[in-house]
């Protein structure tokens, strides 16, 4: 399950099935809650070099997979003889492989118009009978690889011209399949389709035909294995059910609680808002196809709202996403909560957020739920969202979905066991570090635009000006911090600026402290932070800095000052979980108190650094 | 890139392949030595090798090819026309 972001090479493949295959040669591990498959191959050319990716691929989907190879071109004997040894093995699904060479005998360039037609007609016909004899000797599942188009065109754009050129016939078949398919109720493997996406190149080389007959890349057989896996993980209801979205820079450009519906990135006149718009599409999609979809965003509820009902340029709409959880508490547990109320398992769920923290913190917690590795660009979330093949879709008889409603029932009961989200030691693990420093002239553009903008976590969304802050730097009494956050992630940059003044010398902000304030209190006047870093101590690792300058500059004591607004109610309880004191408000001003002496730093997982 | 410096990746990609740590490559080496390889772990030799050194190898010379010393040399000949 952890290898669920990985993608493996050939070689790797190879030496991960042996090694899966040393550890349990003859019974699956314990506690897989799939069915296992027993999967007989019956091919037309060299497919020995599938099976171990066959067999990973399966896993990495849940299913365990043995697998038996009849011989090369016997697939009708065998299917027919009971000595032959497919019998023995009584396989619970059928995969048809055949290369397009063995397709296209009885057929060449000659042939006009009616004897390509008749071919066709027999081919799809031939073809069919396989696959019922298949299912009527073992009352299995039937899969049918589609024909990799390895030939040359003759003709060139217009090949359906040329009834008899290889590559126009095999296309037809290709075509053809897909309708016999449907109406036999077997499922096609569309390698075709993966290797026109993926290029021809990379799925089929004309040496590796001659020299042994592989029709398919061993470089390819990673994918190839891992589109069987979802094919069978979807038969046994495995397949995801529900896309939960992060929405600032995940559905939209910027961060709605600060840029505000007229500063996000949504839509025409930027190339990045049709970038978010295409990613919605994809969604909206996905949603009219019984993709459930859910919302997982820190932010106040009424704030991410607001573009799902007001904005004209959003796709997606309130009503089409299911369950919609808008807080500031970490994600896994609310994921839990989504999972919960849509009475769904943990394993149904594929979460996309462009923040690596909480990607990380989710697979941390629940890895259960797909989480796939997103680029920064938003033009290719959906791309990449789509080739993971989460989704993948089968058609289901009526007893099947009885299985997969039992298989349900049980998962559900297995993921909801555990709980309570880790976060001490996931913060630990982070290898957090805060480099400080008083503002400087290096910073000052960053401070004053971090200042401007931010409204979310701002305890008095005072703004500011470059004078003012060239004034703070050149003043020795008054307290400035401007701090940058780095994790294993990378350097989030600025995250947090605090900047205090000595009440009653006439300082900047001094005034914000009220008629509570005297000499020897420092009144802390500004004190932001980005909603990114929410959640991982640095309120307190930033306190113990305030503190120690606050001793350096000989002050008695700290006043903490929250002014409310329409946006920054996530921060009226900071100071008394900071261990500050109330003191009286004065209209909707609330302020805060803080003996200096005997306030000690307390332990958090950020390594503090003087920058 | 020195012929020892390509017998030590290649030495690598035969213990992966063989899953055999113990394998010491000989210039007079072949398939006999080595009871594990067989026309399809041949393929994912050859395809573990391109990799490695970013090459390709025609047909033709993988047919040419009877022991390590001509594994070893293909390969230089390669990768040195492919720096020129």
């Amino acid at each position: 399950m952890a290898l669920a972001n990985e993608r493996l090479d050939h070689l790797k493949t190879v030496k991960l099935d042996r090694r899966l295959r040393k550890l349990f040669p003859d019974e699956p591990p314990k506690g897989i809650p799939t069915v296992p498959v027993r999967l007989a191959i019956l091919s037309s050319s060299t497919v020995d070099h599938l099976l171990p990716s066959l067999r990973v691929g399966a896993l990495r989907h849940g299913i365990w997979l043995g697998t038996q190879l009849g011989d090369y071109g016997q697939y009708a004997q065998e299917l027919q003889d009971p000595a032959a040894a497919i019998h023995q093995y009584r396989p619970t699904c059928v995969l048809f492989a055949f290369d397009a060479r063995h397709m296209l005998r009885g057929i060449d360039v000659t042939a006009g118009a009616d004897e390509a037609e008749a071919w066709l007609e027999a081919t799809v016909a031939d073809l069919a009978r396989h696959w019922q004899l298949g299912r009527q000797q073992f009352d299995c599942k039937v899969i049918q690889q589609t024909i990799l188009p390895v030939f040359p065109t003759l003709f060139g754009n217009n090949e359906q011209r040329l009834p008899g050129s290889a590559a126009a016939l095999l296309s037809r078949l290709n075509q053809r399949l897909r309708a016999s398919a449907d109406a036999h109720g077997i499922e096609l493997l569309a390698i075709d389709e993966q290797a026109t996406q993926d290029g021809l190149q990379t799925w089929y080389d004309p040496a590796l035909w001659h020299r042994g007959k592989q029709e398919v890349h061993p470089n390819a057989t990673p994918v190839y294995g891992d589109m069987l896996g979802r094919l069978l993980a979807a038969y046994q209801g495995r397949s995801r059910k529900c896309l939960v979205l992060d929405l600032d820079n995940t559905l939209w450009g910027g961060v709605i609680g600060d840029d505000g519906l007229t500063g996000i990135l949504i839509g025409n006149g930027n190339s990045v808002g049709e970038a978010f718009i295409e990613f919605q599409s994809y969604a909206r999609a996905l949603s009219r196809r019984g993709i459930i979809l859910a919302v997982c965003s820190k932010n106040d509820e009424k704030n991410a709202l607001e573009p799902f009902e007001k904005h004209p340029e959003m796709v997606l709409k309130r009503n089409d996403i299911a369950c919609f959880v808008a807080n500031w508490s970490d994600k896994a547990s609310n994921i839990r909560e989504i999972a919960q109320r849509l009475n769904i398992g943990l394993d149904s769920l594929v979460f996309v957020d462009d923040n690596p923290f909480e990607r990380e913190i989710v697979r941390r917690e629940l890895p259960m739920v797909a989480v796939p590795e997103i680029p920064e660009d938003p033009a290719l979330y959906s791309r990449v969202v789509a080739a993971a093949g989460y989704f993948e879709g089968v058609h289901l008889t009526a007893e099947d979905r009885e299985r997969t409603a039992q298989y349900q029932a049980t998962l559900q009961r297995n993921s909801l066991a555990a709980t309570v989200t880790d976060l001490p030691s996931y913060l630990r693990s982070l290898e957090m570090r805060m480099v400080w420093t008083r503002f400087d002239t290096i910073g000052l553009q960053r401070i004053v635009q971090l200042v401007n903008k931010t409204n979310q976590f701002n305890l008095t969304t005072r703004r500011t000006t470059t004078e003012e802050v060239e004034h703070i730097i050149a003043d020795p009494r008054s307290l400035s911090l401007q701090m940058r956050l780095i994790d294993r992630f990378g350097d989030n940059g600025i995250i947090s600026i605090i900047a205090g003044s000595l009440a009653g010398g006439g300082g900047i902000g001094a005034d914000l402290g009220g008629p509570q304030a005297g000499p020897g209190d420092i009144v802390l006047h500004t004190w932001l932070m980005s909603c990114r870093v929410l959640g991982r101590g640095v309120e307190q690792a930033a306190l113990d800095l305030v503190i120690a300058e606050g001793k350096r500059l000989q002050a008695r004591r700290l006043i903490g000052v929250y002014k409310p607004t329409p946006k920054n109610d996530m921060t009226r309880r900071l100071y008394a979980e900071l261990g500050f004191a109330a003191l009286e408000p004065e209209g909707d001003i609330e302020r805060w108190v803080l003996q200096l002496d005997g306030a000690e730093p307390k332990p958090t997982s950020i390594q503090i650094i003087e920058g | 890139m020195t012929e020892a410096d390509i017998k030590t990746k290649l030495t690598a990609i035969f213990r992966d392949v063989f899953d055999d740590d113990s394998i010491v490559l000989r210039d007079d080496m072949t398939a006999d030595d080595i009871p594990e390889w067989d026309s399809m772990s041949h393929v994912t030799l050859v395809v573990a090798t391109e990799q490695t050194f970013g090459i390709k190898f025609r047909t033709a010379e993988i047919e040419e090819m009877h022991d390590v010393g001509d594994f070893v040399r293909l390969i230089g000949a390669k990768v040195e026309g492919k720096a020129a």
